[in-house]
């Protein structure tokens, strides 16, 4: 592909303050569902609407604005969203309420925002943006989806200077605490900053929001170009490797000359070889860092990881708190994620310095 | 005009049937297939629903699906649909290695979820099911069947869904990216949706009347409907159905789930589908209209077709008296009518229109007419303000 995409504004929303990858300490949880920290939301939203809104909503609404502001854009060409999971607090108020009522007497309120497009929708109302808008709810692969179809409008319409791409999701009482039950969680409570020494099954989870203004063009606050984006299904870790050479040789990045990759691992004994192999393999020289220790795991937490690897760009450096060994890199020039759920829908996303 | 992405295959399950042919048998009597629930679990049993009248086991057994499978309906539907796509297109198992998998749903398994809710604790054989909630566990149950390996993914942009995946299967195939693709979609009716339209009060208790001044609400249906999408260069003298030759998306920004008053979400995807397969508005033959058959819908988009096309509104029509409002998978089902339209130069008729709409005057084509079409505009517009437009067009 000969046109470069490049991130011109970033955001984030998640369980830790921004500047942990400054080295400011993380905030420790011994829970397995952790909540977003949220941000001033009355900053991006009126009042009145604030009072009508999910976590999911709010969450995703300031985001997106804040990575516009970011960027300088006042008004993006298409709006696109990843959702694994939706609107799981409006849902469970509404299936609830239908369970509880059978059926009778019912306020279609939490119906109307409960749609996966309802963050993606508001993002458009509130912007007043009639573009593009599309809406990606694909397991752990919904925010790579979104960037898939975003770095696409580009070649589609080549007069587009703005694609605004991010992932939310959100945790919910009820439908969240059903992931005990098939062992999405592990059924001990444990610390986040623990989550790597646990061997058991399962992970912890989270929320959280990001988005990012994507660009033809370069501009004062571009901070990486996105090389480029893929979505796979593998069976076995041998297979992710392969997947991996030559996702890195399509794009001719050598193994070697890459700089630094952020790994998914979230503690689940039963699928972290899928990264452990890369770690000990192909990647032992290259410097690895992972997140989810902090942030969680959830449908669309790898736009943390994206928000990561453009703050590292930024700053040229990261805390040691995400470092899984002891390779150290300054300033890369070029940056992998991988992220995997449950053995499947495994992505890369490839990044590099401007 | 764009010559456009080749479709070699089409599969749908509707509340007229199941399978391509007894399909276009039923558009082409005027029959509906709307009912009254019966498989549906709801105390609604006044509602009129396009329900397709086969019970999940009933399905399951028609897949040949293990006893111990995860389907829940909209997974059953879905590789229904997909499965006579996939024949018809005659893809091989080594073709399957690579083509992509783009799918539409709103609700995804959330029928199971509805069922389950309460017992997911009790119960640890219904714990399978607690992922089934989300639309991406629908996606990858059909995907894994087929065996299809290439690039998987899922959009839930409410009704437009399936629309909005047919477009992407089209634009990964225009790019490079696959050299073949199923898209579509679908959902299958729950209790969460009926009662999420009963709600807002946009349910009609009588079978809906699209376009008629007298319309009063939509029903709901279920069903799911496939194309399978292949570059030329693939081809290999296959048989082409059809080409997909302009889309357009564009949002309301108007209301969550109400359409503006002029229409703009509506007039803009219709007139950006043109630009981008190069046609001028006296180009489109017919036009497959979203027609819910709600107050808000049919004025809205009676408005956006009175804008685009001015004083000559080619002939349109919404099947939705014949299938209910099927969410997420009526673009799918829409696009196999269109594309039936297209082969047997035929415009479906909009059923039970009487009144035409007093602020627009627009009368929809009532009698199965033969005239020939080379392109066909086909809408779908969704809660959040998604609204997209495809054009179908002849092989030539």
């Amino acid at each position: 592909m000969s046109n470069k995409i490049y991130i011109n504004g970033i955001s984030s929303i998640s369980a830790q303050p921004q500047e942990v990858f400054l080295g400011v300490d993380p905030v420790e949880y011994s829970t397995n569902i952790i909540p977003a920290i949220s941000p001033d939301y009355k900053a991006f939203i009126p009042a009145r609407s604030l009072r009508r809104m999910s976590k999911v909503v709010k969450m995703g609404i300031s985001a997106a604005r804040t990575a516009l502001l970011d960027a300088s854009v006042p008004m993006p060409n298409a709006i696109i969203t990843g959702t694994g999971e939706g609107c799981k607090q409006d849902t469970e108020l509404f299936l609830e309420a239908l369970l509880r009522q059978e059926e009778a007497l019912l306020s279609p309120t939490a119906f109307i925002q409960s749609t996966h497009n309802t963050v993606g929708g508001q993002i458009a109302l509130y912007l007043k943006c009639t573009g593009y808008n599309s809406t990606y709810s694909q397991v752990s692969a919904s925010v790579e989806a979104a960037l898939i179809d975003g770095m696409m409008q580009f070649l589609e319409h080549p007069e587009y200077k703005s694609v605004l791409v991010g992932g939310v999701d959100e945790v919910s009482k009820t439908i969240s605490s059903f992931l005990y039950l098939d062992k999405q969680l592990k059924q001990e409570e444990v610390s986040n900053l623990q989550l790597f020494k646990e061997h058991s099954e399962g992970s912890i989870t989270s929320e959280g929001a990001h988005f990012f203004s994507l660009s033809s063009e370069r501009s004062s606050s571009t901070y990486a170009t996105l090389q480029a984006v893929t979505v796979f299904q593998a069976s076995n870790a041998e297979a992710v490797e392969a997947e991996m050479i030559q996702f890195l040789v399509d794009n001719e990045m050598p193994v070697a000359k890459l700089d630094l990759v952020i790994l998914g691992n979230n503690g689940d004994s039963r699928f972290d070889y899928f990264y452990a192999h890369l770690q000990e393999e192909v990647l032992n020289e290259t410097a690895q860092i992972a997140y989810k220790h902090l942030v969680g795991d959830y449908n669309t937490v790898s736009g943390y990881a994206l928000w990561l690897a453009c703050s590292i760009f930024r700053m040229g450096k990261t805390s040691s708190i995400f470092k899984l060994n002891k390779k150290e890199v300054q300033s890369p020039k070029s940056i992998l994620i991988y992220n995997q759920y449950l053995g499947r829908d495994h992505s890369f996303i490839l990044l590099k310095s401007i | 005009m764009e010559k456009g992405i080749a479709i070699t295959g089409m599969g749908i399950i509707s509340a007229l049937g199941e399978g391509v042919e007894t399909n276009l048998q039923a558009l082409l009597s005027g029959n509906t297939g709307l009912s009254f629930p019966e498989i549906l679990n709801t105390r609604h049993k006044h509602l009129p629903v396009g329900e397709i009248k086969l019970t999940n086991p009933a399905l399951a057994a028609q897949l040949a699906l293990p006893e111990l499978h995860n389907f829940t309906r909209a997974a059953l539907l879905g590789a229904v649909a997909v499965r006579e796509a996939l024949k018809m297109a005659g893809l091989q198992e080594n073709d399957l290695q690579h083509t992509g998998f783009i799918s539409g749903t709103s609700v995804g398994g959330i029928d199971f979820t509805e069922r389950y809710y309460k017992e997911f604790q009790q119960k640890p054989e219904y714990r399978k099911f607690i992922q089934a909630q989300h639309p991406g566990f629908t996606s990858t149950q059909i995907a894994d069947h087929f065996r299809l390996g290439g690039y998987r993914t899922t959009i839930s942009t409410a009704c437009s869904s399936s629309a909005n995946a047919i477009m992407l299967g089209a634009k990964l195939i225009k790019h490079g990216k696959l050299k073949r693709v199923v898209v579509g979609g679908t959902d299958c009716l729950s209790k969460f949706t009926l009662n999420g339209f009963n709600s807002l009060m946009i349910l009609s208790s009588d079978f809906c009347k699209p376009f008629d001044e007298d319309r009063n609400g939509l029903n709901l249906g279920e069903g799911a409907g496939y194309l399978v999408l292949e570059a030329d260069d693939v081809l290999d003298g296959k048989p082409v159905l059809a080409r997909i030759s302009g889309y357009a998306n564009a949002n309301d920004a108007f209301h969550q789930t109400a359409s503006s008053e002029n229409g703009e979400g509506a007039f803009l995807a219709m007139k950006n589908a043109m630009i981008s397969a190069k046609l001028n508005a006296s180009e489109i033959s017919a036009v497959h209209a979203h027609g819910t058959a709600t107050k808000n819908n049919d004025l809205s988009e009676s408005t956006a077709l009175n804008r685009v096309f001015g004083d000559s509104v080619p002939d349109f029509r919404s099947t939705k008296a014949f299938t209910g409002h099927t969410l997420a998978a009526a673009g799918g089902l829409e696009a196999v009518f269109s594309i039936l339209s297209l082969q047997n130069n035929l415009t479906f008729p909009n059923l039970i229109f009487v009144t035409p709409i007093k602020e627009t005057g627009l009368i929809p084509v009532v009698h199965l007419k033969e005239k020939v079409l080379t392109h066909v505009l086909s809408n779908s517009f969704g809660f959040g303000g998604n609204c997209s437009s495809l054009i179908f067009s002849k092989n030539e």
